[in-house]
Protein backbone atom coordinates (compact mmCIF):
# COMPACT_ATOMS: atom_id res chain seq x y z
CA UNK A 1 0.00 0.00 0.00
CA UNK A 2 3.06 2.31 -0.53
CA UNK A 3 1.69 3.36 -3.60
CA UNK A 4 -1.80 4.10 -1.48
CA UNK A 5 -2.20 7.93 -3.02
CA UNK A 6 -0.43 8.37 -6.08
CA UNK A 7 -1.72 7.55 -9.43
CA UNK A 8 -0.28 5.04 -11.57
CA UNK A 9 -2.29 6.35 -14.84
CA UNK A 10 0.71 6.43 -17.21
CA UNK A 11 2.25 3.00 -16.39
CA UNK A 12 -1.38 1.54 -17.03
CA UNK A 13 -1.36 2.72 -20.49
CA UNK A 14 1.49 1.78 -21.01
CA UNK A 15 0.88 -1.37 -20.50
CA UNK A 16 -2.18 -1.77 -22.77
CA UNK A 17 -0.19 -0.66 -25.24
CA UNK A 18 2.19 -3.35 -25.08
CA UNK A 19 -0.22 -5.63 -24.47
CA UNK A 20 -2.15 -4.64 -27.69
CA UNK A 21 1.01 -4.13 -29.99
CA UNK A 22 1.34 -8.49 -28.76
CA UNK A 23 -2.11 -9.21 -29.15
CA UNK A 24 -2.11 -7.69 -32.66
CA UNK A 25 1.54 -9.80 -33.83
CA UNK A 26 0.18 -12.81 -32.38
CA UNK A 27 -2.60 -12.47 -34.60
CA UNK A 28 -0.91 -11.07 -37.48
CA UNK A 29 1.45 -14.36 -37.67
CA UNK A 30 -1.37 -16.55 -36.87
CA UNK A 31 -2.94 -15.68 -40.10
CA UNK A 32 0.07 -15.34 -42.54
CA UNK A 33 2.21 -17.71 -40.70
CA UNK A 34 5.23 -16.78 -42.47
CA UNK A 35 7.04 -19.72 -44.26
CA UNK A 36 10.54 -18.77 -42.80
CA UNK A 37 9.38 -19.24 -39.20
CA UNK A 38 6.38 -22.24 -39.84
CA UNK A 39 8.40 -25.34 -40.17
CA UNK A 40 9.19 -28.40 -37.70
CA UNK A 41 12.45 -28.30 -36.66
CA UNK A 42 14.57 -31.51 -36.57
CA UNK A 43 16.28 -33.01 -33.61
CA UNK A 44 20.36 -33.51 -33.60
CA UNK A 45 21.59 -37.12 -34.76
CA UNK A 46 21.63 -39.06 -30.98
CA UNK A 47 25.65 -39.00 -31.43
CA UNK A 48 27.37 -37.81 -27.57
CA UNK A 49 26.85 -33.69 -28.20
CA UNK A 50 23.60 -33.95 -29.96
CA UNK A 51 21.95 -36.00 -27.07
CA UNK A 52 23.05 -33.08 -25.17
CA UNK A 53 21.90 -31.13 -27.54
CA UNK A 54 18.42 -32.59 -27.54
CA UNK A 55 18.00 -32.81 -23.89
CA UNK A 56 19.00 -29.02 -23.31
CA UNK A 57 17.19 -27.78 -26.59
CA UNK A 58 14.15 -29.87 -26.14
CA UNK A 59 11.91 -26.99 -25.27
CA UNK A 60 12.08 -25.53 -28.15
CA UNK A 61 13.47 -28.50 -31.53
CA UNK A 62 9.12 -29.95 -30.54
CA UNK A 63 8.05 -26.99 -32.00
CA UNK A 64 8.56 -24.68 -34.45
CA UNK A 65 9.56 -21.31 -34.09
CA UNK A 66 6.92 -19.83 -35.24
CA UNK A 67 5.08 -21.65 -31.95
CA UNK A 68 7.59 -20.90 -29.79
CA UNK A 69 7.38 -17.57 -30.20
CA UNK A 70 3.72 -17.62 -29.26
CA UNK A 71 4.73 -18.77 -26.25
CA UNK A 72 7.06 -16.83 -25.75
CA UNK A 73 5.16 -13.31 -26.44
CA UNK A 74 2.34 -14.93 -24.05
CA UNK A 75 4.61 -15.36 -21.12
CA UNK A 76 5.92 -11.98 -21.87
CA UNK A 77 1.49 -10.77 -21.87
CA UNK A 78 1.37 -12.56 -18.38
CA UNK A 79 3.85 -10.73 -17.09
CA UNK A 80 2.72 -7.51 -17.86
CA UNK A 81 -0.59 -8.67 -16.85
CA UNK A 82 0.14 -10.00 -13.25
CA UNK A 83 3.24 -7.23 -12.53
CA UNK A 84 1.19 -4.03 -13.43
CA UNK A 85 -2.31 -4.82 -13.33
CA UNK A 86 -2.23 -7.47 -10.75
CA UNK A 87 -0.14 -4.88 -9.03
CA UNK A 88 2.58 -8.01 -8.04
CA UNK A 89 5.06 -5.49 -8.90
CA UNK A 90 4.11 -3.57 -5.44
CA UNK A 91 4.02 -6.23 -3.35
CA UNK A 92 7.09 -7.75 -0.88
CA UNK A 93 9.25 -9.52 -2.35
CA UNK A 94 8.31 -12.65 -0.39
CA UNK A 95 4.83 -12.85 -1.32
CA UNK A 96 4.68 -12.20 -4.74
CA UNK A 97 7.00 -15.07 -4.34
CA UNK A 98 5.10 -17.63 -2.70
CA UNK A 99 2.18 -17.22 -5.34
CA UNK A 100 4.39 -16.75 -8.29
CA UNK A 101 7.33 -19.38 -7.94
CA UNK A 102 4.36 -21.91 -6.48
CA UNK A 103 2.48 -21.69 -9.51
CA UNK A 104 5.36 -21.49 -11.66
CA UNK A 105 7.01 -24.69 -10.73
CA UNK A 106 3.91 -27.00 -10.17
CA UNK A 107 2.66 -25.94 -13.93
CA UNK A 108 5.97 -26.68 -15.69
CA UNK A 109 6.21 -29.96 -13.48
CA UNK A 110 2.98 -30.88 -14.62
CA UNK A 111 3.19 -29.89 -17.81
CA UNK A 112 6.50 -31.71 -18.64
CA UNK A 113 5.14 -34.73 -17.51
CA UNK A 114 1.80 -34.99 -19.49
CA UNK A 115 3.33 -34.00 -22.39
CA UNK A 116 6.14 -36.37 -22.03
CA UNK A 117 3.57 -38.95 -21.82
CA UNK A 118 1.17 -37.71 -24.86
CA UNK A 119 3.85 -38.57 -26.82
CA UNK A 120 4.75 -41.62 -25.30
CA UNK A 121 0.81 -42.57 -25.75
CA UNK A 122 1.31 -41.56 -29.76
CA UNK A 123 4.10 -43.98 -30.22
CA UNK A 124 2.96 -46.92 -27.78
CA UNK A 125 -0.95 -46.70 -28.66
CA UNK A 126 0.77 -46.86 -32.79
CA UNK A 127 -2.34 -47.18 -35.07
CA UNK A 128 -5.35 -46.79 -32.25
CA UNK A 129 -4.20 -43.03 -32.79
CA UNK A 130 -2.19 -42.65 -35.62
CA UNK A 131 -4.84 -41.80 -38.53
CA UNK B 1 -0.31 -19.89 25.00
CA UNK B 2 -1.51 -16.90 23.80
CA UNK B 3 -1.20 -18.41 20.29
CA UNK B 4 -2.88 -21.15 20.80
CA UNK B 5 -6.46 -19.66 21.92
CA UNK B 6 -8.96 -18.20 19.82
CA UNK B 7 -9.89 -15.11 21.87
CA UNK B 8 -13.47 -13.44 21.79
CA UNK B 9 -13.03 -10.01 19.78
CA UNK B 10 -15.21 -7.65 20.53
CA UNK B 11 -13.97 -5.49 17.67
CA UNK B 12 -15.64 -5.35 14.01
CA UNK B 13 -12.46 -6.83 12.02
CA UNK B 14 -12.59 -10.33 12.72
CA UNK B 15 -13.04 -11.14 8.74
CA UNK B 16 -10.26 -9.60 8.26
CA UNK B 17 -7.33 -11.20 10.42
CA UNK B 18 -7.70 -9.34 13.35
CA UNK B 19 -6.22 -6.55 11.47
CA UNK B 20 -3.04 -8.66 11.17
CA UNK B 21 -0.82 -7.86 7.86
CA UNK B 22 1.36 -10.63 7.09
CA UNK B 23 3.75 -9.26 4.16
CA UNK B 24 1.79 -5.84 4.03
CA UNK B 25 -1.15 -7.19 2.53
CA UNK B 26 -4.50 -7.46 4.57
CA UNK B 27 -6.21 -11.16 5.08
CA UNK B 28 -8.52 -10.44 2.16
CA UNK B 29 -5.81 -9.80 -0.35
CA UNK B 30 -3.93 -12.63 0.54
CA UNK B 31 -6.50 -15.54 0.57
CA UNK B 32 -7.60 -13.71 -2.90
CA UNK B 33 -3.76 -14.52 -4.57
CA UNK B 34 -4.00 -17.85 -2.82
CA UNK B 35 -7.35 -18.83 -4.61
CA UNK B 36 -5.73 -17.53 -7.90
CA UNK B 37 -3.02 -19.78 -7.34
CA UNK B 38 -5.01 -23.48 -6.88
CA UNK B 39 -7.31 -21.62 -9.89
CA UNK B 40 -4.30 -21.33 -12.00
CA UNK B 41 -2.61 -24.78 -11.18
CA UNK B 42 -6.50 -25.76 -12.34
CA UNK B 43 -6.97 -24.41 -15.38
CA UNK B 44 -3.15 -25.27 -16.05
CA UNK B 45 -4.28 -29.00 -15.76
CA UNK B 46 -7.01 -28.85 -17.89
CA UNK B 47 -4.66 -27.02 -20.60
CA UNK B 48 -1.57 -29.86 -19.58
CA UNK B 49 -4.47 -32.41 -20.15
CA UNK B 50 -5.00 -30.54 -23.79
CA UNK B 51 -1.53 -30.14 -24.67
CA UNK B 52 -1.29 -34.55 -23.33
CA UNK B 53 -3.96 -35.19 -26.17
CA UNK B 54 -2.71 -33.18 -28.62
CA UNK B 55 0.30 -34.99 -28.57
CA UNK B 56 -1.06 -38.37 -28.36
CA UNK B 57 -3.37 -37.29 -31.44
CA UNK B 58 -0.65 -35.11 -33.14
CA UNK B 59 -0.58 -36.40 -36.72
CA UNK B 60 -4.36 -35.88 -36.96
CA UNK B 61 -4.96 -32.71 -34.33
CA UNK B 62 -7.37 -30.37 -36.11
CA UNK B 63 -6.09 -27.00 -37.15
CA UNK B 64 -7.63 -24.03 -35.16
CA UNK B 65 -7.46 -21.69 -37.97
CA UNK B 66 -9.74 -24.40 -40.19
CA UNK B 67 -12.44 -24.37 -37.40
CA UNK B 68 -12.60 -21.00 -36.30
CA UNK B 69 -12.91 -18.63 -39.52
CA UNK B 70 -16.60 -17.03 -38.95
CA UNK B 71 -17.60 -13.49 -37.81
CA UNK B 72 -20.47 -12.36 -37.06
CA UNK B 73 -22.64 -10.51 -40.05
CA UNK B 74 -19.85 -11.46 -42.35
CA UNK B 75 -19.68 -14.21 -45.00
CA UNK B 76 -16.39 -15.65 -46.10
CA UNK B 77 -13.05 -17.30 -44.50
CA UNK B 78 -11.57 -15.07 -41.66
CA UNK B 79 -9.53 -17.24 -39.23
CA UNK B 80 -8.50 -15.71 -35.72
CA UNK B 81 -10.32 -12.12 -36.37
CA UNK B 82 -13.02 -12.89 -33.88
CA UNK B 83 -11.32 -14.24 -31.53
CA UNK B 84 -8.38 -11.71 -31.34
CA UNK B 85 -11.79 -9.00 -30.55
CA UNK B 86 -12.58 -11.10 -27.97
CA UNK B 87 -8.89 -11.07 -26.60
CA UNK B 88 -8.80 -7.68 -27.15
CA UNK B 89 -12.28 -6.95 -25.67
CA UNK B 90 -11.05 -9.08 -22.45
CA UNK B 91 -7.59 -6.83 -21.99
CA UNK B 92 -9.48 -3.31 -22.49
CA UNK B 93 -12.28 -4.75 -19.36
CA UNK B 94 -8.85 -5.11 -17.60
CA UNK B 95 -7.54 -1.87 -18.12
CA UNK B 96 -11.22 -0.14 -16.95
CA UNK B 97 -10.74 -2.51 -14.19
CA UNK B 98 -6.96 -1.17 -13.29
CA UNK B 99 -8.23 2.14 -13.16
CA UNK B 100 -10.77 1.38 -11.30
CA UNK B 101 -8.40 0.27 -9.05
CA UNK B 102 -6.58 3.35 -9.30
CA UNK B 103 -9.40 5.89 -8.37
CA UNK B 104 -10.62 3.95 -5.56
CA UNK B 105 -6.89 5.06 -3.88
CA UNK B 106 -7.77 8.23 -4.83
CA UNK B 107 -10.94 7.84 -3.19
CA UNK B 108 -12.88 9.08 -5.78
CA UNK B 109 -16.28 7.58 -5.82
CA UNK B 110 -17.83 9.05 -9.37
CA UNK B 111 -14.52 7.09 -11.34
CA UNK B 112 -14.55 3.92 -9.29
CA UNK B 113 -18.45 3.67 -10.42
CA UNK B 114 -17.75 4.48 -14.10
CA UNK B 115 -15.07 2.29 -14.68
CA UNK B 116 -16.29 -0.43 -13.15
CA UNK B 117 -19.46 0.06 -15.13
CA UNK B 118 -17.32 -0.16 -18.30
CA UNK B 119 -15.84 -3.37 -16.45
CA UNK B 120 -19.13 -5.07 -16.67
CA UNK B 121 -19.98 -3.84 -20.13
CA UNK B 122 -16.68 -5.32 -21.07
CA UNK B 123 -17.35 -8.98 -19.69
CA UNK B 124 -20.91 -9.35 -21.38
CA UNK B 125 -19.54 -8.30 -24.60
CA UNK B 126 -17.22 -10.90 -23.86
CA UNK B 127 -19.56 -13.85 -22.63
CA UNK B 128 -22.26 -12.95 -25.65
CA UNK B 129 -19.35 -13.37 -27.75
CA UNK B 130 -18.50 -16.99 -26.47
CA UNK B 131 -21.65 -17.83 -26.75
CA UNK B 132 -22.10 -16.78 -30.47
CA UNK B 133 -18.71 -18.69 -30.87
CA UNK B 134 -20.54 -22.09 -28.98
CA UNK B 135 -23.62 -21.35 -31.51
CA UNK B 136 -21.34 -21.16 -34.73
CA UNK B 137 -19.01 -24.46 -33.12
CA UNK B 138 -22.18 -26.56 -32.12
CA UNK B 139 -24.14 -25.81 -35.89
CA UNK B 140 -21.21 -26.41 -37.89
CA UNK B 141 -20.86 -25.09 -41.31
CA UNK B 142 -19.90 -27.65 -43.48
CA UNK B 143 -20.37 -31.11 -42.39
CA UNK B 144 -18.39 -34.13 -43.09
CA UNK B 145 -18.14 -37.78 -42.73
CA UNK B 146 -17.04 -40.62 -40.64
CA UNK B 147 -15.41 -44.09 -41.63
CA UNK B 148 -16.40 -47.19 -39.47
CA UNK B 149 -12.72 -47.02 -37.91
CA UNK B 150 -13.26 -43.88 -36.65
CA UNK B 151 -11.77 -40.94 -39.54
CA UNK B 152 -13.46 -38.06 -39.94
CA UNK B 153 -13.11 -36.74 -44.01
CA UNK B 154 -14.31 -33.51 -44.89
CA UNK B 155 -14.71 -32.03 -48.86
CA UNK B 156 -12.77 -29.88 -49.92
CA UNK B 157 -12.89 -28.53 -54.01
CA UNK B 158 -10.04 -27.19 -56.19
CA UNK B 159 -9.01 -23.61 -56.99
CA UNK B 160 -6.26 -24.23 -59.50
CA UNK B 161 -3.14 -23.96 -59.19
CA UNK B 162 -0.52 -21.83 -57.37
CA UNK B 163 3.06 -20.48 -58.45
CA UNK B 164 4.81 -23.73 -57.15
CA UNK B 165 2.53 -25.80 -59.49
CA UNK B 166 0.42 -27.42 -56.57
CA UNK B 167 -3.09 -27.44 -56.36
CA UNK B 168 -4.64 -25.17 -53.51
CA UNK B 169 -8.53 -26.06 -52.24
CA UNK B 170 -11.19 -24.89 -50.29
CA UNK B 171 -13.23 -26.88 -47.92
CA UNK B 172 -17.12 -27.17 -49.27
CA UNK B 173 -20.03 -27.79 -47.69
CA UNK B 174 -22.39 -31.16 -47.96
CA UNK B 175 -25.14 -28.80 -49.40
CA UNK B 176 -22.61 -27.25 -51.58
CA UNK B 177 -22.41 -30.46 -54.14
CA UNK B 178 -25.36 -33.26 -52.96
CA UNK B 179 -28.47 -32.10 -54.21
CA UNK B 180 -31.88 -33.60 -53.70
CA UNK B 181 -33.72 -35.18 -51.01
CA UNK B 182 -32.20 -38.53 -49.24
CA UNK B 183 -32.35 -41.41 -51.49
CA UNK B 184 -32.51 -44.07 -49.36
CA UNK B 185 -36.08 -43.11 -47.73
CA UNK B 186 -34.73 -42.61 -44.03
CA UNK B 187 -36.75 -40.81 -41.97
CA UNK B 188 -36.23 -39.35 -38.31
CA UNK B 189 -38.03 -41.80 -35.38
CA UNK B 190 -39.94 -39.93 -33.77
CA UNK B 191 -42.42 -40.40 -30.91
CA UNK B 192 -45.68 -40.76 -32.80
CA UNK B 193 -44.18 -43.26 -35.84
CA UNK B 194 -42.27 -45.62 -33.42
CA UNK B 195 -42.37 -46.88 -30.19
CA UNK B 196 -43.93 -44.31 -28.36
CA UNK B 197 -41.07 -43.69 -25.56
CA UNK B 198 -38.10 -43.61 -28.12
CA UNK B 199 -37.08 -40.54 -30.13
CA UNK B 200 -34.26 -39.33 -31.99
CA UNK B 201 -32.66 -36.39 -32.70
CA UNK B 202 -32.54 -34.39 -36.44
CA UNK B 203 -31.23 -36.49 -38.63
CA UNK B 204 -29.21 -35.38 -41.76
CA UNK B 205 -30.97 -34.42 -44.89
CA UNK B 206 -28.46 -36.38 -46.63
CA UNK B 207 -27.92 -40.22 -46.94
CA UNK B 208 -24.03 -41.71 -47.21
CA UNK B 209 -25.12 -43.51 -50.67
CA UNK B 210 -26.56 -39.67 -51.93
CA UNK B 211 -23.06 -38.53 -50.66
CA UNK B 212 -21.11 -40.77 -52.66
CA UNK B 213 -22.86 -40.26 -55.54
CA UNK B 214 -22.40 -36.69 -55.36
CA UNK B 215 -18.90 -37.14 -54.90
CA UNK B 216 -18.61 -39.30 -58.11
CA UNK B 217 -20.32 -37.31 -59.86
CA UNK B 218 -18.66 -34.13 -59.84
CA UNK B 219 -14.58 -34.50 -60.35
CA UNK B 220 -13.56 -31.36 -58.63
CA UNK B 221 -15.02 -32.44 -55.61
CA UNK B 222 -12.07 -34.42 -52.91
CA UNK B 223 -11.44 -35.54 -49.73
CA UNK B 224 -9.89 -33.33 -47.36
CA UNK B 225 -8.26 -36.48 -44.81
CA UNK B 226 -7.49 -35.49 -40.52
CA UNK B 227 -3.67 -36.23 -41.64
CA UNK B 228 -1.51 -33.49 -40.99
CA UNK B 229 1.37 -32.69 -43.14
CA UNK B 230 4.49 -32.14 -40.36
CA UNK B 231 6.38 -30.30 -43.10
CA UNK B 232 3.46 -27.85 -44.36
CA UNK B 233 1.20 -27.71 -41.30
CA UNK B 234 -1.78 -28.92 -43.73
CA UNK B 235 -4.26 -30.92 -43.37
CA UNK B 236 -3.47 -34.32 -46.64
CA UNK B 237 -5.64 -33.76 -49.72
CA UNK B 238 -6.60 -37.30 -50.88
CA UNK B 239 -6.51 -38.36 -54.58
CA UNK B 240 -9.79 -38.85 -56.71
CA UNK B 241 -8.81 -42.93 -56.01
CA UNK B 242 -7.98 -42.84 -52.30
CA UNK B 243 -10.74 -40.76 -51.60
CA UNK B 244 -13.65 -42.95 -53.03
CA UNK B 245 -12.15 -46.19 -51.44
CA UNK B 246 -12.37 -44.20 -48.03
CA UNK B 247 -16.01 -42.91 -48.70
CA UNK B 248 -17.04 -46.71 -49.32
CA UNK B 249 -16.38 -47.32 -45.82
CA UNK B 250 -18.09 -44.42 -44.36
CA UNK B 251 -21.44 -45.00 -42.16
CA UNK B 252 -22.22 -41.83 -40.56
CA UNK B 253 -23.13 -37.85 -42.05
CA UNK B 254 -21.76 -35.33 -38.99
CA UNK B 255 -23.27 -31.73 -38.65
CA UNK B 256 -22.03 -29.59 -36.48
CA UNK B 257 -20.48 -30.57 -32.99
CA UNK B 258 -21.52 -32.44 -29.88
CA UNK B 259 -19.76 -34.40 -27.18
CA UNK B 260 -20.14 -37.65 -28.96
CA UNK B 261 -19.12 -36.57 -32.75
CA UNK B 262 -17.66 -33.42 -34.68
CA UNK B 263 -17.10 -32.68 -38.00
CA UNK B 264 -14.13 -30.35 -36.79
CA UNK B 265 -11.82 -34.52 -36.27
CA UNK B 266 -11.20 -35.77 -33.49
CA UNK B 267 -14.21 -35.99 -30.80
CA UNK B 268 -12.17 -35.35 -28.05
CA UNK B 269 -10.91 -32.17 -29.40
CA UNK B 270 -14.44 -30.54 -29.36
CA UNK B 271 -14.86 -31.64 -25.74
CA UNK B 272 -12.02 -30.19 -24.56
CA UNK B 273 -13.18 -26.56 -26.65
CA UNK B 274 -16.47 -26.97 -25.35
CA UNK B 275 -14.88 -27.90 -21.63
CA UNK B 276 -11.59 -25.51 -20.97
CA UNK B 277 -13.90 -22.47 -22.70
CA UNK B 278 -16.92 -23.09 -21.07
CA UNK B 279 -14.56 -23.50 -17.94
CA UNK B 280 -13.56 -20.09 -18.49
CA UNK B 281 -16.63 -18.69 -20.00
CA UNK B 282 -18.06 -19.44 -16.09
CA UNK B 283 -15.44 -17.91 -14.52
CA UNK B 284 -15.87 -14.75 -16.41
CA UNK B 285 -19.81 -15.09 -15.52
CA UNK B 286 -19.08 -15.35 -12.06
CA UNK B 287 -16.38 -11.96 -12.52
CA UNK B 288 -19.54 -9.74 -13.86
CA UNK B 289 -21.77 -10.74 -10.90
CA UNK B 290 -19.10 -10.38 -8.76
CA UNK B 291 -18.04 -7.07 -10.23
CA UNK B 292 -21.71 -5.88 -10.35
CA UNK B 293 -22.24 -6.75 -6.45
CA UNK B 294 -19.15 -4.63 -5.97
CA UNK B 295 -20.20 -2.16 -8.46
CA UNK B 296 -23.41 -1.70 -6.34
CA UNK B 297 -21.55 -1.45 -3.02
CA UNK B 298 -19.90 1.29 -4.43
CA UNK B 299 -22.72 3.58 -5.70
CA UNK B 300 -24.37 2.77 -2.61
CA UNK B 301 -20.72 4.55 -0.42
CA UNK B 302 -20.54 1.11 1.31
CA UNK B 303 -16.34 1.55 0.78
CA UNK B 304 -16.47 5.41 1.20
CA UNK B 305 -17.69 4.89 4.46
CA UNK B 306 -15.28 2.08 5.32
CA UNK B 307 -12.63 4.49 4.36
CA UNK B 308 -10.77 2.57 1.57
CA UNK B 309 -11.64 1.19 -1.70
CA UNK B 310 -9.79 -2.51 -1.62
CA UNK B 311 -12.21 -4.63 -2.01
CA UNK B 312 -12.69 -3.22 -5.62
CA UNK B 313 -8.94 -4.12 -5.68
CA UNK B 314 -9.95 -8.01 -4.62
CA UNK B 315 -12.38 -8.34 -7.41
CA UNK B 316 -10.21 -6.58 -9.71
CA UNK B 317 -7.57 -9.27 -8.62
CA UNK B 318 -9.59 -11.86 -10.05
CA UNK B 319 -11.13 -10.35 -12.79
CA UNK B 320 -7.58 -10.02 -14.37
CA UNK B 321 -6.75 -13.59 -13.26
CA UNK B 322 -9.77 -14.42 -15.88
CA UNK B 323 -7.58 -12.36 -18.43
CA UNK B 324 -4.73 -13.92 -17.56
CA UNK B 325 -6.06 -17.41 -18.30
CA UNK B 326 -7.86 -16.05 -21.36
CA UNK B 327 -4.46 -15.29 -22.79
CA UNK B 328 -3.29 -18.48 -22.26
CA UNK B 329 -6.45 -20.39 -24.04
CA UNK B 330 -5.93 -18.29 -27.04
CA UNK B 331 -2.35 -19.41 -27.38
CA UNK B 332 -2.84 -23.35 -26.86
CA UNK B 333 -6.24 -23.22 -28.50
CA UNK B 334 -6.25 -20.69 -31.36
CA UNK B 335 -2.52 -20.06 -32.26
CA UNK B 336 -0.48 -22.53 -31.58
Amino acid sequence: MAHAHESNLKRIWIVFGILSVITIVEVYLGIIKPDILNFPLKAFEPTFFGSIGNALLSPIIFTSPLNFLFIVLTLIKAYYIAWAFMHLEGEKKWFRRAAVWTATFLICYLVSLLLIEGDYLNSTLGPLVKW
Amino acid sequence: MEANIAVPSEEKNTWNGGGKRPFGASYGKMMMWFFIVSDAITFSGFLAAYGLTRFKFIDSWPIADEVFTHVPFFHGSYPMIYVAFMTFVLIASSVTMVLAVDAGHQMNKKKVTFYMFLTIIGGLIFVGSQAWEWNTFINGSYGSVKTTDGKLLQFVTGDGLNDEGEMKFHQVALSDFVLGERTDGRVQHKKQNGLWFVEESTISPYSIDQIINAYNSNPNIFVKSELVNAEKKEKVVLSREEGAAQLAKTDLVVEGANLEVNEYGNTIFANFFFFITGFHGFHVLSGIIINIIIFFNVILGTYERKGHYEMVEKVGLYWHFVDLVWVFVFTFFYLV
